[in-house]
Order: structure tokens, then sequence, then C-alpha cells
């Protein structure tokens, strides 16, 4: 009580002299934190401080429960062919392909209707479908554009720049994550960490490392910061899903204007002088062959 | 919650006398780290001797080992040796050793998660704390519960719990009783190291009945457990991952179980409450009653907590043989029923038809006068199907004494098969369902007639993937089950053998067959109970070991009724009525009673018959009052009274006793002992509370039946699950129920 009457008391004195407002209401401000991360959120432009969209279903006139869907004929195949991997009493094993296939049928995204189209497939209540779809970032719920952009924000490619980028993305689009474009060709989201989810174990020194383990997988933390851009522009036959590595804001931008010209640009490292996920201007180390743990006589064995 | 008083009281001394000196040294809630100031050791001294104390298992809990001792191991428990079956979980172990462990997701009747790491324990030579309520027993396993590993895990975990949880206790619901709370007393730090913004979640619409403050939940999953396994509608999940991660429904979905509002219990925080109950009363401030609930005929044990004349609210009490630890939607919420229409003074219809309150000498008398005018065959009784056994006796007593034999209670049909308990009773014992393999329902909807007794259908069916067939109107299941026919034609065909069904019942081992009260109401119902004694006969269904053959019966005082052989035919004896006496019976067909007849209701609520009545006399409900009830496996109970009874309104046994001597024929009993005693002249097992007396004679000795099946297909009894009787009718919970929750 006492704490609120000083804050009334603060808050007259300031609009009695305008110039201490902004004083007073800098001290008014419950705690150091709190300001903080108003400011944090009132610069950011995302909507929610979260990766994934909404874990709830607002009905919109193309996502609807009672709207009709179903398998194209091609794709009725391959779900034949998906749920022969699975024993007939696990049927729901195959609830992840499925998704992902209907998400390739429907232009990028996955309608409730198309869940609950799979669920009755697999034989399981709709409910363990949304949980699955829900609980996968790369499956979206909402309408996206025909190029999905999603950047990375793991410590790795955030340490790298991964904010600049989102922003950089979302100013020269226009839109606010998870929005599309007005002309439908693209939205901009968000991923977690794109390679095998070793980020943890990535930094500059352990660049070496994942090159001498083989962990070449596909590039990602070692050329941070990136973006995969899911293209579904050509439907689930042409369908693919390309990564960009070591972008800068600027290059972020004319990769986006290439694909808004219909060209490919070239995927994997945008950097001029790096091969795949090989250091900068060429091995720096492994010149030879590798040397052989000493403690331990190879050709013994 | 027995740890966190233990945990406590061994963290006195240390409060005492450590805290004042440095807050952080202690946080760890050990004898160990007491032992340094004196007054402390004093204290613990006597209690922590060198030698561990022998202790019981948690609650009470009976451990029954295998005969076999192979399946059996020893583990240590705190240096305690515990035998426990083979199979058990580390908790388990725990448990019988009396040591109650800190958890938020494990519930011992659901499937087991592991997933909110509170139950963590130290296992000597595992490098991690482990999570015991996932980790089975292995021999010789050396348990240390109350070790700084145990404590500090614990600890860590419960940080982490309420680096999210809002701190809202002073306006939750569940403060108070609320898990979280308890083990933060415990667990928990007195300040958080977290400074960043805490996750907010949507909340969600389940219904009327269950109110979600979703940002409190912990995940624990135990709703979403609760509701896929025993409830049997998948509408909850999981959604999202990491920190927003949810609990929800996806697409707008209510929660239409009949059993939802358990998940209020089970919920360990305030995430999921009573809607009804919200900000009404804080649980420490209520009084419980352990009681029974009398809305259908299974006898769910509940507990009435009330705050001076009112009921607050139901929970349920734990009774292993009929409703386990859950309770229906009907008996949890019907109380506000209790509080609204309620008739609370005796009064006389005037000349001008509306009523006018008037004393119980008047309306007693006005009574007495018309019973000297009518014939004695022209006296009937009517008792409703919430009265309990006392009132019963008395109506019968009384009408007997008045020189007329009309006494029947409402709900048993023409001629209920009343010489034979067996034949109106549920055989086989609620918990015995569990030991079928195959079920016939007939007749019956056991999700809408006794929403407990179709629980352990369910559980029985997916534990042991037992078949259930059923013959009747289209209705809702929510297990597997095959819908065989829709009349009497189709019982007639599996007793003839002629149904594929039939292979079914032949393979099975321990057959059950429930036949629906409903049936009672059938003009061909004795045709209809030969077919099912035959059926019975051949598929092996009574046997000496097991007596599979049930009626599953629709009102609390159904029971009771048959026992006490109040067996007259309703429309016989309402049609030849002049003088009608009806003790809480709203649902009796009044369409043939002749115009002069003069109506007495006696009863609690202002329902459908006392659109007829001439005289009003008030009782008490079942909240109320002592009274006898026997559910539909035989079990006798009693009702203790909660709340004091509603203005001038008396017990329905001293209501009829009083009249009994204003009219001239007193009736021998002054006492509810008396009463009782009464009682048990003519059915001595309604005295043995809290005891199933099964029915011991077979059906053989029954007279061959003439009649004919008829082809009428068997119809749904209770259409509304929500509202039954009087009490449900009223209250204002049940008709939103109704409203939002029944399929149109
Ligand atoms: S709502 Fe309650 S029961 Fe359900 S997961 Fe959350 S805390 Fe557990
Ligand atoms: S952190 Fe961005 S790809 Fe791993
Ligand atoms: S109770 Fe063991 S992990 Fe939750």
């Amino acid at each position: 009580m006492a704490a609120r009457l000083a804050a009334r008391r603060l808050l007259g004195l300031a609009a009695a002299s305008g110039s201490a407002s902004e004083v007073a209401a800098r001290r008014l401000a419950p705690s150091p934190i709190a300001a903080a991360g108003y400011a944090a959120a009132s610069r950011a432009p995302v909507s929610r401080p979260f990766s994934t969209a909404l874990n709830y279903h607002i009905d919109s006139p193309e996502n609807k429960p009672d709207m009709k869907w179903e398998f194209s004929e091609a794709n009725m195949k391959k779900v034949k062919e998906i749920l022969s991997h699975y024993p007939s009493n696990y049927k729901q094993s195959g609830i992840i392909p499925l998704l992902d296939l209907a998400q390739q049928q429907h232009g990028g995204w996955v309608p409730v209707a198309a869940m609950d189209a799979i669920a009755k497939i697999v034989e399981v209540a709709p409910i363990r479908v949304y949980e699955v779809a829900t609980f996968y970032t790369m499956f979206n719920r909402a309408k996206v554009g025909k190029y999905h952009l999603l950047v990375c924000g793991t410590t790795p490619c955030m340490i790298r720049g991964s904010r600049e980028i989102e922003e950089t993305l979302l100013e020269h689009l226009g839109v606010k994550r998870n929005e599309v474009t007005s002309d439908g060709l693209f939205s901009v989201g968000e991923m977690e960490c794109m390679n095998w989810s070793d980020c943890v174990v990535i930094s500059d020194v352990k660049i070496n490392f994942i090159h001498i383990s083989g962990l070449h997988w596909q590039g990602c933390c070692v050329n941070a910061p990136m973006i995969a851009v899911a293209d579904y522009s050509k439907g689930s036959e042409g369908y693919s899903y390309n990564y960009y590595e070591d972008l800068t804001p600027k290059r972020v931008v004319e990769i986006v204007e290439m694909l808004r010209r219909g060209e490919t640009p070239p995927r994997g490292t945008q950097h001029p002088e790096r091969k795949n996920c090989g250091p900068a201007g060429g091995n720096t180390t492994l010149h030879g062959e590798p040397k052989p743990p000493p403690c331990r006589d190879l050709d013994a064995c | 919650m027995a740890f966190v008083a233990r945990a406590l009281r061994r963290s006195k001394p240390l409060i005492s006398s450590r805290c004042p000196v440095t807050v952080a040294s202690c946080r760890w809630i050990s004898p160990t780290a007491a032992a340094g100031s004196p007054e402390a050791g004093a204290a613990v001294a006597p209690a922590d001797p060198e030698l561990p104390r022998p202790r019981e298992p948690v609650g009470g809990a009976r451990v029954e080992l295998p005969s076999n001792s192979e399946d059996a191991l020893e583990v240590f428990v705190d240096g305690h040796a515990v035998r426990i079956p083979k199979g058990f979980t580390v908790l388990q172990a725990c448990e019988v050793a009396g040591v109650d462990i800190p958890r938020f997701c494990y519930h011992s009747r659901l499937s087991i998660a592991g997933n909110c790491r509170m139950c963590l324990v130290e296992v000597e030579k595992s490098p991690k704390p482990v999570a015991s309520c996932a980790m089975p027993a292995l021999p010789g396993m050396k348990i240390k519960t109350n070790t700084p590993v145990a404590k500090k895990a614990r600890e860590g975990v419960m940080e982490f719990l309420l680096m999210n949880h809002p701190l809202d206790c002073p306006i939750c619901d569940q403060g108070g009783e609320c898990d979280l709370q308890d083990q933060s007393m415990a667990f928990g730090a007195d300040r958080g190291r977290f400074t960043e913004m805490k996750r907010s979640v949507v909340d969600k619409n389940l219904g009327p009945l269950v109110k979600t403050v979703m940002t409190r939940c912990i995940q624990c999953t135990r709703c979403v457990r609760f509701a896929t396994e025993v409830a049997g509608v998948q509408d909850l999940g999981i959604l999202g991952r990491g920190s927003g991660e949810e609990i929800g429904t996806y697409v707008e979905r209510l929660m239409t179980s009949e059993l939802s509002g358990n998940v209020i219990d089970i919920c360990p925080v305030g995430a999921l409450t009573s809607k009804p109950f919200a900000f009404k009363a804080r649980n420490w401030e209520l009084k419980n009653t352990e009681t029974i609930d009398v809305t259908d005929a299974v006898g769910s044990n509940i507990r009435v907590d009330s705050r001076g004349p009112e009921v607050m609210r139901i929970v349920p009490r734990i009774n292993e043989d009929i409703n386990e630890e859950w309770i229906s939607d009907k008996t949890r919420f019907c109380y506000d029923g209790l509080k609204r229409q309620r008739l609370n003074d005796p009064m006389i219809r005037g000349p001008d038809g509306r009523f006018k309150a008037v004393t119980w000498r008047d309306a007693l008398a006005v009574v007495a006068e018309v019973l000297q005018q009518v014939k004695p065959q022209e006296i009937t009784g009517v008792a409703g199907k919430l009265s309990d056994a006392e009132s019963m006796m008395a109506l019968k007593d009384f009408v007997n004494r008045m020189g007329s034999d009309k006494v029947l209670c409402e709900g048993n049909g023409p001629s209920p098969p009343a010489d034979l308990r067996s034949n109106y009773l549920m055989n086989t014992s609620v918990a015995g369902l569990e030991k079928a393999d195959v079920f016939l329902l007939v007749g019956t909807q056991p999700r809408v007639e006794a929403a407990m007794v179709n629980a352990r259908i369910r559980k029985t069916v997916r534990a042991t993937q037992a078949k259930v067939g059923y013959i009747g109107a289209p209705a809702d299941f929510n297990y597997d089950h095959e819908h065989l026919g829709t009349g009497p034609q189709t019982l007639v065909e599996i007793a003839e053998g002629q149904h594929p069904f039939c292979s079914v019942l032949q393979s099975a081992k321990n057959p059950v067959i429930i036949a629906g009260a409903g049936l009672f109401e059938r003009e061909d119902q004795d045709a209809i109970f030969s077919t099912i004694q035959t059926l019975a006969k051949k598929y092996n269904v009574t046997r000496p070991d097991w007596n599979g053959l049930n009626v599953l019966l629709l009102h609390a005082a159904q029971a009771a009724a048959l026992d006490l052989g109040l067996v007259a035919n309703p429309a016989e004896s309402i049609k030849s009525a002049k003088f009608l006496y009806l003790m809480g019976a709203d649902d009796i067909n009044l369409d043939k009673l002749p115009e002069d007849a003069f109506v007495v209701y006696q009863g609690h609520h202002g329902d459908k018959a006392v659109y007829r009545a001439n005289v009003i006399l008030p009782s008490s409900a079942f909240s109320e009052k002592e009274g006898t009830y026997e559910n539909t496996e035989g079990c006798t109970q009693w009702t203790i009274p909660a709340v004091p009874t509603v203005g001038d309104a008396r017990d329905d046994w001293k209501i009829i006793r009083a009249l009994s001597e204003v009219a001239g024929a007193q009736l021998p009993y002054d006492s509810l002992q008396a009463v009782r005693d009464r009682i048990s002249t003519v059915a001595p097992n309604l005295i043995h509370v809290d005891e199933r007396e099964p029915s011991t004679i077979s059906a053989e000795v029954k007279p061959p039946v003439k009649q004919q099946v008829s082809s009428t297909p068997f119809k749904t009894i209770v259409e509304n699950f929500y509202m039954t009787d009087a009490i449900t009718r009223a209250s204002k919970i049940m008709a939103q129920c109704s409203a939002s929750l029944l399929k149109k």
C-alpha cells in the first residue's frame, strides 16, 4: 500500500513538472529486469518469443476441422507404401511421414482436416496426430508462402547474427514472423538447429572436430548463420528443401530476390572462400595423413 | 502429505537453530545437518536412534507378497530391508518401506509417465539420481531417499518447476490442497533465481465443470493419461514442445466425459479446478463429512465438504470395491441442487389451488383426517428413488397398518423379481467385474446408468481385451463393443445358439451378463429374465466359483426396496388409489390416478409430483440425514448428515412415525436404532453396514415361465445422464451440462 501511495505521489509530481516525467517513469518501472523485458519486447518484431506458432487451432476460412481433405490418388499410393513399413498394429508410427506427405501435397502446410484424415488412416484419435504435428516445428499448421524461409535461432547461429538475418528478412518482406506476404510467395519462420541438434558441441574450436569426425551432415552450425528454404512452388513432386549458410543481411535479401525471380540461388555456403563446411580459405590442418594415436601401434593389429 | 510433514518435522530444529544465522546453509533438510547445535541435537536424538526403526507402509497399505518366494525380492530403503513382489518400482518399494516419495506425475491408477522428475532418489552404485516411479526395483538395490544428493536433486527439480509457475497461490482454488505448494514447503527455495519473463499459456474451455488456468500447469500429463485411460475420451493431449508445451485439445472441444470432474482431483496443481466451486471457499474452512452418493445405484463413496448450512462441494473417497477413487460428474456436481427448489414448510393446497404454509400439527391433522375417510384398499404408498431403507420400512409398516398392501418403490416395475436377492443384485460385485473376460449387456447402457460400473468395465476391457456384446438401443460406449441387436429377439437367438456371439461366450472363462433394471418395466420381463437364465446355464455363467449373472439397478433406493418387499404393482395401485402417499416419488406415472384422489407429497424438492399434491410434507435430503442405502451389488452403506436440514423439514421416517400416531396407527419405533431393529427382522443384510452380502440361493428354484418375449426393442432408460432425480433436476450445474455436453 505504501509503495502504491508513493508511486502515485511520484506520478503526480511527474505530471506537475513535465521534464521530470521521464525520470519518474523510469523509476516507476517495476524492476530493471522488467524494464529491460519491455524494451526488448518493443524492439523485437516477433509476436511470440518461441519458435513455433500457436499450439491451438483457430478456425479460418482455409483451415477448418469440418473441411474435406483427402490424399491425392498418387499420394494415396505413397501412403500405402509408407504404412507397409510398419506392423499393422503400429500404424501410428506412420504419423510423421504421413504428415510430411500431407504438407507437401497441401502447399507447405497441414490443415486440421488433413490431420484428421491422417488420424483416420492410422486409426488413432485426432489429438494424437495434433500432438505430433505441434511437437515438430517443421510441420506448418498455418498457411505458409510458396517459399517458406526458416531462420535458425539456436545458439551458434544466434551468436553469429541470426537475429539480424531474421530482422532483415522480416523488414524486407514487410511481414511478421509466421505471416505470409500478400503475394503469397514468402513466409518467415524460426527453426531450431538444423544440424543434428549437436549444436551444443559447436563453436569455432569444434570446426576441425566436425571435419575430422566426418560430421559433414548438412553444413549448418559450422557455417552459421543459416536459413532453410522450403520450396513448395512446384508441388509435392518438385519439392525441395535447401540450406543457405554463411549469410549476411545483404546476401539474404539477394537470395530472396533471386527466388522471387524464379532463379535457384546456389545452395550451401554463401561464403566465397569456403567449400562445403571446410574452413574458409582451404584446410588449415590435416594436410597429411592423420597421426595415429600414440598409445596404439596400428601396424600390430 | 506425510512426507512433507516428516520433512518439516525434521527441519524444525534446523530452522529454529540455524536459520537466523545463515539462510543459505539451511536448505538441506536432513537430521545430520542439525546435529551440530545442542538444542537441535536434543530434539532429534530420541527420535533418531542408530538402529533404524521398522516402519509401516504409507497409508497403512497392505502388500500382498506372492506365495512363490521366487517372485519376491528384497531391497533396502534407507537401510531397512523390505520384501516386495517382483515388478514393483523403486517408488512402490519405498512406499512399502513407509517412505512417501514426493511426486507429481506418478499416479497409482494411471500409466507411468516419468516426466516430472520430482521422485528422484539416490540408488547406490548409480551415477545419477534415478526417477523412482519409472525404475523397476532390482534385488538388493540400496535406495536412499534422505541423502543430500536426493534432496538436492529434488530441490533442483522444484526450482525448475517453480520457474514458470505463477505466484498466484492467494487467488488459486487449489491453495491449501496443492501438491506443488506442499512440496515446495519441503523442497522449495525461499527465493527464485529466475529473472526472465515467465511463460503464459492460453486457458482452454473444457466445458461447464472444469476450469482451466493453464499457466499453472506443470506438464505432469496426469489429466491426459486420465482422459485416455480411465475416462476413455481421447480429447486431451500435450501440444507443442519445450517451454511452449501445453495441455489442450488443439481444436475447440469440450470434455464430454461423465468422469471429467476427476481431473480436478488428479491435477497436482491449480491448473484444472472446479468451475462451480471457483472462488467459493477455501478448503481449510470446510467441514468434511464422509458419506455416500445416492444419485445412482452404485453408492459411490464421497466426502461432502460443507461450510455452515451449505454444501460447498463433493469429492470422492477411496473405496476399492466400488468407485476406486473416481466419481461421476453427476455425483460431484449435483450439490447445488441441494440448495434450490427446496421444500421447507408443511403446506396445504387451498381451494384456490395455491399452497399455504401451515404448521406440522395442522398438516398432519389434515392428512390423518383424509386417511380416516378412505377405504383401506384405496391407500397407496410410493417410495421415491432416493429413499433410504429406514423411511421405506416406516412407509411399508404404516401403509400395512392402515390395512393396505399397496406400497411400492418407483422404478421396480409391475412385478419385480423380489423373491431371490440374486435376481436383482449385481452378483459378480463391481470389483469382481475385473475378472471377467466377456460381457453381455442386455438392455443396459452402463455409461449413463452407472458411470462407475462402466469405468470398471472399461478398465477390464483395456487391461485384458475382454469382449463386450451389447443388446439394446444404439448407445455411446467408450470401449470396443459389438452391437448385437436391439431387442429380445437377439437374446433368444443367443440362448438358442444361433448367433455369432455364441462362440465368444462359449470360449469365455468368466462370462458376465448384465441386465438393466429398465427391463423391470417391460411387460415380458419374466420371459426375458428366464431367457437370460437359460443363457446363463448354457454358457456356464453361474458356477460355484463364479457368478456372472447381474442386474444393474438404476436408483439408490431400489435394492433396499426389493429387500424390504415394496413390490406392489404401480399401475393397479395408482388406478385404484384414493389416498396416495408419495415419499419423494416424482417419476411415477400419475396419469391413471383418479381425479378425486388425495395426494400427499413428502420430499425435499419441489419437483414433478408437487404439481399434483394436496399436502406437502418437507423432508431432509441425503446430505442432511442418517440413512441406510443398499447399492446395486448388495453392499449396505450409511449416509452421514453433513449439513442441517432446511427450514422445518424432518427425516422421512420421523414424519411417517408422527403421522401414524395422529392417524391412530402408531408405529412401534421412536429412534433410528429402533427402526433399524425392525429392519433387521425383515432384511438383516441391511444392518451389516459396509458389507456386501452376496446372495447364496441359486436361481434354480424358479417356477417355469409361460410368457413369450415380445419383439419390442429395448428402450434407452436414462435419456439425460445429468438429470435423473429431484436433486439433479434442481441443479443449475447439471442443467448447464445437459445443455452443453449432451449430443443432440
Ligand atoms: S493440467 Fe494439471 S494434471 Fe494436466 S498436465 Fe497440467 S498439471 Fe498435470
Ligand atoms: S545452430 Fe543454427 S544450424 Fe545449428
Ligand atoms: S513422479 Fe517420477 S518422474 Fe514424476
